[in-house]
């Protein structure tokens, strides 16, 4: 936890309500989100309980398995929430803008992309577990499934795994997000609790957060005191409207709050970069409903010895770029980099828009300006510098001393001789320069996955789909 | 994998006879090399020997200026080699570089003309492609992650790995839960997952470390290599430090003191919780290593006898802000100031250290890796200075480690916990 998340947990707990750690939202909001909010059967895995799920908070589904322990009863209902979360899916397929690539051919990408809204990270190790307890069923042969079952096992993976990518919307857990926003005066394990997080930044902690009776658990586990004293004996009675109503008490409250903390983030004006992240989750998305479409095998269990290296790769290039595009979205991310003294906000006191450095043709336009501030400078000379008031500007630091900065804009100038308007900060500007920038370099090729070498355990067995798929080790 | 068991009786030489014995007849030796135990001395010798066998050799190393270092020793040892030495757009060869005969810097293996070894950073060698090396050698490969040598293993048909298995794990910015427990999972250093699909390949190690001294070389041993002990090049009596002038009788002048009778010393602050750069420990840091100057200490060994100049001194910490604020205080420019992470490798007559639990509320899994502590106490020919808060042992003992156990990972030596408190054990006999 950073000084600043410290303090302003600190003064959380002193004011008895959460203090905002950002300014803006760092995510996504679809128009038309899906709730979803699964549960399951205590002490097993992955044994599906119910699910409420919907895009109209005034019309959840809630969908029931009435004898949790009848494996065609799971089937059948993940055939139903099949038949809720495929079509909200496939909806977006329709819409499609034609996207140009350099060195290579040019691909559709979605206009929009589903977004599936779960309460915590619980909710979405679940969705991941539905997903590869799904996908490799078959839907002939000895134990054959709903034909929709498997496709749906797929959609669940990916958006299970691109829940784990920084900076994806695809999949928010509500927890998460709202605690990327608000700092409370409570641990981060007593933040993973959505009723008593959102009441710490409504109206305040209480107490009733804690009691199932009032707030049930947001799942995927129910309370056990729930369990013994009304689904045990609800199943056991033999009476689905029974089981089905008994869930509805423990889903309904936790409807509630999810809509209350989609509209509290909606609340707050969109960072400037979140647009650029939701493009790359709808390149995704495009992706996998074409990788799906070309009839490709299911994601497999494990990544292989390549398909793990590109993946790590990938998922380090996003977190930076998160961390930075965050950074410059929004000043109370900044000021943690202030803290640390790799970024400086200031005031203007002098500038030299006309220096100039080079002679003859190599002349080039090299502004010179001085930054009077506070903050510690912890950045040595020559360090290169981005800003978030003229993002596509690149400068370098010259001297720092005595609260005085002196910083070369050394990028997006031009050619011309003189700068343009507004180019160069004015004397008396408020500016924040940081060491943080956000261009990276593209990562180096890796083998093909024939050509694992030695090193890493040699070329892998090519995948040939059977009836054991979906056997588990442990099964 | 074959440890050769016998290696505490067996001298250096017969090691490194063994090991390039070693070579043709597998496609993998992995040498380990405890701090200081004369690794690039090994790496130049098994160069020079694959050289002379007319056949090309590549060589990996981690960062520019472990390449350059390794430029520089080949040269040294063997002029009439010649090196290629690969680099990034951007690099400026240093001077020192430049000067040596039989060196040329490219950025294309085409513009190296043909000679005997081509040398780069894991990094760079991962954008060349279309030719393979008969021999490579990969240095400090227990730093090197497991997917940079994926992206560089089809470039060669048989490699010498080298590294100190006791140093700073590879790591990432993002959770790599998800492939723990597979063989490749590339958050593993290079050498881990090499042995895993290979586990045939023969292991040597390097048994007397030359840097450490007889003080320092049973702690270091105990704490941070248990099952794989080494020891001192040196005895008590080849190496002292001596201070010209009289101290004041400070608690600064009297650690150095201690530190010279003994080898170690332990700057103890007043127990407190702090912020990272806790200003009175970086205060005793920068205090230290000033009077450790003007005292001005002369450092006695098997080399002879030289002054501790500043550039013979380091400060090492375990964060950056904790750097820059160190650096921030007025030091010398010459003195190094760094973190483990980039200490590592590196070797200097005395260094001063910011223990990285002083002060903290915690012990994070960061704070209790044993690689941090080893490289932060290792990096000395003669005394290690470490500066921490009281109540290190009671924030130990609050804060087991409880990291989640994950299926189908090997278990790893030596336990951070049980490394920090055996250091902990020992400077507390010299504590000021």
């Amino acid at each position: 936890m950073s000084l600043l998340t410290s303090l302003a947990r600190l003064r959380a707990l002193h004011e008895g309500v959460a203090q905002p750690i950002a300014t803006v939202r760092h995510c996504h909001l679809s128009r038309r989100p899906m709730v979803f909010i699964p549960l399951k059967l205590s002490g097993e895995a992955a044994a599906p309980l119910a699910a409420m799920l919907g895009t109209d908070r005034d019309r959840p589904r809630l969908l029931v398995v009435t004898q949790p322990r009848n494996r065609d009863q799971r089937f059948a209902w993940a055939a139903e929430l099949a038949g809720v979360l495929l079509p909200y899916v496939e909806s977006f397929l329709a819409d499609t803008e034609t996207v140009e690539r350099r060195n290579a051919d040019p691909y559709e990408r979605a206009l929009d992309a589903p977004q599936l809204v779960v309460p915590n990270l619980g909710a979405v190790a679940f969705t991941r577990l539905l997903g590869r307890s799904t996908r490799f069923r078959r839907t002939d042969g000895p134990y054959p499934v709903p034909e929709e079952v498997p496709l749906l096992g797929r959609w669940l993976t990916y958006l299970g795994e691109r829940a784990s990518y920084p900076g994806s919307s695809l999949m928010p857990a509500a927890t998460e997000e709202l605690g990327r926003h608000w700092a409370t005066g409570q641990s981060g394990l007593e933040d993973a609790n959505l009723a008593a997080l959102l009441h710490w930044i409504t109206d305040g902690p209480t107490d009733d957060a804690e009691d199932p009776l009032i707030w049930p658990p947001a799942g995927p586990a129910t309370d056990p005191g729930f369990d013994a004293e009304v689904l045990a004996p609800a199943i056991d009675s033999g009476s689905p409207e029974r089981v089905t109503e008994a869930l509805r008490t423990q889903l309904e409250p936790t409807w509630r709050l999810m809509w209350r903390a989609i509209d509290l983030l909606a609340g707050l004006p969109e960072g400037a970069s979140v647009a650029q992240r939701w493009e790359q989750d709808r390149a995704s998305f495009s992706g996998m409903a074409a990788a799906i479409a070309e009839g490709g095998p299911p994601q497999p269990r494990r990544d292989g010895a390549v398909a793990a290296a590109a993946r790590l790769a990938r998922m380090e290039r996003a977190q930076a770029a998160y961390d930075v595009q965050r950074a410059y979205d929004d000043p109370l991310v900044m000021a943690e980099f202030r803290l640390t003294g790799e970024a400086f906000a200031g005031e203007v006191v002098e500038t030299d828009p006309g220096h100039t450095e080079g002679e003859g043709r190599s002349r080039k336009l090299r502004p010179l300006v001085v930054v009077k501030t506070d903050d510690p400078v912890r950045l040595p000379a020559g360090t290169a510098l981005g800003t978030p008031q003229r993002r596509g500007q690149g400068a370098e630091l010259v001297s720092a001393a005595g609260g005085l900065v002196t910083v070369k804009i050394t990028k997006g100038m031009g050619r011309g001789r003189t700068p343009a308007p507004g180019a160069v900060p004015e004397v008396g500007e408020r500016v924040c320069y940081t060491s943080l920038t956000d261009d990276f370099q593209g990562s180096p090729a890796l083998p093909e996955s024939e050509s694992t070498p030695w090193t890493h355990g040699g070329p892998p067995q090519e995948y040939v789909p059977n009836d054991d798929d979906a056997q588990e080790e442990w099964s | 994998m074959t440890v050769q068991q016998d290696a505490d009786t067996r001298s250096p030489e017969q090691v490194i006879a063994d090991v390039l014995a070693d070579l043709p007849r597998h496609r993998g030796v992995v040498v380990d090399s405890p701090p200081g135990a004369g690794k690039s001395t090994l790496v130049v010798r098994a160069a020079a020997h694959i050289a002379a066998t007319g056949e090309p050799l590549m060589i990996v190393a981690q960062t520019n200026e472990q390449v350059d270092d390794l430029v520089t020793r080949i040269c040294d040892k063997h002029p009439r080699l010649t090196v290629g030495r690969l680099s990034a757009g951007g690099y400026v060869p240093p001077r020192r570089l430049l000067d040596l005969p039989g060196v040329t810097v490219g950025a294309r293996v085409q513009d190296l003309g043909d000679p005997d070894i081509v040398i780069a950073t894991a990094d760079k060698w991962a954008w060349i492609s279309g030719r393979v090396w008969p021999w490579a050698i990969v240095d400090e490969a227990y730093q090197m992650r497991s997917d940079k040598l994926l992206r560089i293993a089809g470039l060669f048909e048989r490699a010498l790995f080298v590294g100190d298995p006791g140093q700073l794990d590879p790591f990432s910015i993002v959770d790599g839960d998800r492939w723990s427990g597979l063989s490749w999972d590339p958050l593993q250093s290079a050498v881990s997952v090499l042995l895993r699909h290979n586990p045939d390949l023969p292991v040597h190690r390097l048994p007397v470390s030359w840097r450490l001294p007889a003080s320092a070389a049973p702690v270091v041993s105990r704490a941070f290599y248990p099952f794989t002990g080494f020891r001192s090049g040196t005895g008590p009596d080849d190496r002292r430090l001596e201070l010209a002038t009289q101290g004041m009788g400070t608690v600064h002048d009297r650690a150095l003191e201690e530190a010279a009778r003994s080898g170690w010393a332990l700057l103890e602050l007043p127990n407190r919780h702090t912020v990272r750069t806790d200003g009175e420990a970086v205060q005793a840091v920068a205090l230290l290593a000033a009077r450790l100057l003007q005292r001005g200490a002369v450092a006695y060994s098997e080399q002879g006898e030289r002054p501790v100049s500043a550039d013979r001194i380091a400060v090492g910490a375990a964060h950056r802000d904790q750097v820059a604020a160190i650096r921030n205080a007025g030091l010398p420019p010459e003195i190094t100031v760094d973190t483990a992470n980039r200490l590592q490798g590196r070797e200097y007559d005395v260094t001063i250290v910011l223990h990285p639990l002083s002060g903290r509320r915690d012990a994070t899994a960061f704070h209790l890796e044993s690689g941090r502590l080893c490289v932060l106490a290792s990096r000395h020919r003669h005394a290690c200075v470490v500066v921490a808060r009281a109540g290190i042992a009671e924030l130990l003992d609050a804060h087991p480690s409880a990291e989640p156990v994950q299926l189908g990972v090997p278990v790893k030596f030596p336990d951070g916990w049980e490394a920090n408190q055996s250091v902990l054990e020992h400077l507390a006999a010299h504590r000021v």
